[in-house]
């Protein structure tokens, strides 16, 4: 099965979303944009909440909402499942009656819905909450309960809307693990609404970047990262992030090892380092940096009072300069430089 | 203040509060006092036993929770409707809503004669088609106290279903559930608290009411007289018989506002 939606909808005046967006089976799509881009709009409309003004919503073979020729299948016929921001839980069923819920709506078979429903639970390390009251859940708990309750009703089609965004820091890595545990598991499309890049990054095979109700570039992360096509994008995505491995402050990634500050954490983690902390030289520089090491500007690209550079092996990141820099070190496509980064200003983080 | 109390967030009110508010107290306080030093209560219950009495206190139980049953049946949905559905009219029909709330009950018992009738609009037509004559019956006192209790329960549910975070009934519908169940599975339960206290709300309207009933049932002993009426009635030909109904009515809603005061009475 695979989403293919047209979206447009008029929101007063002032705002349009306009909008193409396309998942594939077993593909993860993030709608990747800042609060009031118009992300819980384009949510609202694939989950029959909000008809369309103009465009075409189709799930596989089903038309959902097409206004030109007056189809509009509500939201309790279209079998999206839909994990909503805060989760929406029913804070006075249990969390069983709560996964149960749209099996249950559905007229299915009492015994058949708790067997189900039981399995769900198991699944998800949930059976000994079985008979809470959802509204006493954690948050990572919720988001457990929320994502079952989307998958039981054996979706065609996953819609997550900000399922980090309710969590605090310290949960978010763990639930992201089982949240993209969930997502591999789940067969149809998925789409993933996000204004966090590395969510998006993490979580999506495909980023589709949106602003101010436009989609504003389509690509993996790496397109995203290393090629950002608005200035938006590059701040926004602009941090680079790297999967790598740890062992006493030394992280491989790749063929490359990048000394890190962090000399405790260990096994698989993300690494970030903000393009502006990159230092650019012509030659070997000197002095105490860590990491050192030779590459060549494969793109360069000019964003008003800033320059972004993307380098290439064995490293490829962003790297972001002043005019003046590019200027003084006559920097061009095909360029050869040093980068150094200081280990300190390397974030790691358990990935 | 003591620290004791500062850390516990309570100020000393201006004395003037104090005073005043002592005032509004007594206020309340008083009618229950005279009320409890007239009563005959050697004779209490002899006179509570008498028929008038116990009719009186049978009507007023059925027609009360006849109000509250015909209130939730057809002002839980004019309340969604009030709440949820935008439409031309929509202030017009709320303000027709709120009229039994501000008119005079005897205006409203008038009124419905002239609607309801042998003689009225609709009365007439409905006399002769079945025979069916609404007022001065036990029909007449279950429309004439609805009529003027029902704005109590579409007023608060409507405010609670304002309230209600619609997002919770789109949930529920991507669910796969259809309007019905997200009413009766979703909606009802986050409402419940508030339904509950207007149905309270229009009971004790219901089992007060006076004008209205008077003008629209009468007050025939042992058909139409309320407790209220029967308090009236016994003011002017026994007045130990008003004090013990009083006295009972009294006992009634206290009954009541304890019962239910987990549910409504403590401030959220």
């Amino acid at each position: 099965m695979t989403l293919n939606a047209s979206i447009t909808v008029k929101r007063g005046d002032e705002f349009t979303l306009e909008t193409s967006i396309r998942v594939e089976e077993g593909k993860t799509v993030a709608l990747l944009g800042p609060n009031g881009a118009g992300k819980s709009t384009a949510v609202a409309a694939l989950a029959g909440l909000l008809p369309i003004d103009q465009g075409r919503i189709v799930l596989g073979d089903r038309v959902l909402d097409d206004p030109d020729v007056g189809v509009f299948v509500p939201p309790d016929e279209r079998g999206i499942g839909v994990v909503f921001q805060d989760y929406l839980l029913f804070g006075h069923l249990t969390v069983a009656e709560n996964v149960a819920f749209g099996l249950r709506s559905q007229k299915k078979e009492r015994d058949a819905a708790d067997v189900k429903t039981s399995a769900w639970l198991e699944r998800l390390g949930l059976s000994q909450l079985a008979n809470s009251k959802a509204r006493d859940l954690s948050g990572g708990q919720a988001q457990k309960v929320a994502v079952a309750r989307a998958l039981i009703i054996d979706p065609g089609l996953l819609l997550l809307d900000e399922p980090m965004a309710a969590l605090d820091a310290t949960t978010r890595v763990e639930v992201r693990r089982d949240l993209a545990d969930h997502l591999s598991r789940f067969a149809g499309p998925r789409l993933l609404i996000t204004h966090d890049p590395t969510e998006a990054f993490l979580l999506a095979d495909e980023i589709n970047v949106i602003e101010n109700g436009r989609i504003t570039q389509v690509g993996s992360a790496d397109d995203v990262r290393l090629r950002p096509r608005t200035r938006y994008v590059a701040d926004l995505a602009g941090s680079n992030l790297l999967t790598g491995t740890a062992l006493s402050g030394a992280v491989t990634v790749g063929t490359h090892i990048l000394q890190v500050g962090d000399t405790a954490i260990g096994g698989s983690v993300l690494a970030t380092i903000h393009p502006r902390a990159i230092s650019v030289h012509r030659r070997h520089p000197e002095g105490s940096p860590r990491n050192v090491w030779k590459t060549a500007i494969v793109r360069i690209e000019h964003f008003g009072d800033r320059v972004r550079l993307q380098t290439g092996d064995p490293l490829p990141l962003a790297v972001e300069v002043t005019p003046a820099a590019v200027d003084a070190l006559g920097l061009k496509h095909e360029s050869e430089i040093w980068l150094s980064v200081k280990a300190t200003e390397i974030g790691v983080e358990p990935g | 203040m003591s620290r004791e109390k500062a850390r516990h967030g309570r100020s000393r009110p201006p004395i003037a509060f104090v005073v005043l508010a002592a005032i509004a107290v007594v206020f309340f306080l008083l009618p229950l006092i005279g009320l409890l030093a007239r009563t005959p209560w050697s004779d209490l219950v002899s006179l509570l036993a008498s028929e008038v009495v116990a009719d009186a206190l049978v009507l007023s139980a059925i027609a009360s929770f006849a109000a509250v049953t015909i209130s939730t049946v057809v002002g839980v949905p004019l309340a969604w409707v009030l709440a949820r559905v935008d439409f031309r009219g929509r202030a017009l029909v709320r303000g027709l809503v709120l009229l039994p709330l501000v008119l005079p009950p005897v205006v409203g018992g008038a009124a419905l004669l002239f609607a309801l009738g042998r003689r009225g609009v609709v009365g007439e037509p409905l006399y002769e088609a079945t025979g069916l004559v609404l007022p001065f019956s036990i029909w007449g006192v279950v429309i004439a106290v609805t009529f003027v209790s029902m704005p109590f329960l579409v007023l608060t549910v409507e405010g609670a279903l304002r309230n209600v975070d619609v997002r919770f009934e789109g949930a529920a519908g991507s669910l796969g559930a259809g309007g019905w169940t997200v009413f009766r599975r979703v909606t009802l339960p986050m409402i419940g608290p508030s339904l509950a206290a207007g149905m309270v709300l229009t009971w004790a309207r219901a089992i007060g009411e006076f004008g209205a009933t008077v003008t629209f049932a009468g007050n025939l002993a042992g058909e139409t007289q309320t407790l209220p009426l029967a308090v009236f009635v016994a003011l002017e030909t026994n007045r130990d018989t008003a004090t013990a109904l009083s006295l009972l009515m009294v006992a009634i809603s206290l009954t009541v506002l304890v019962l239910l005061r987990d549910r409504w009475l403590r401030p959220q």
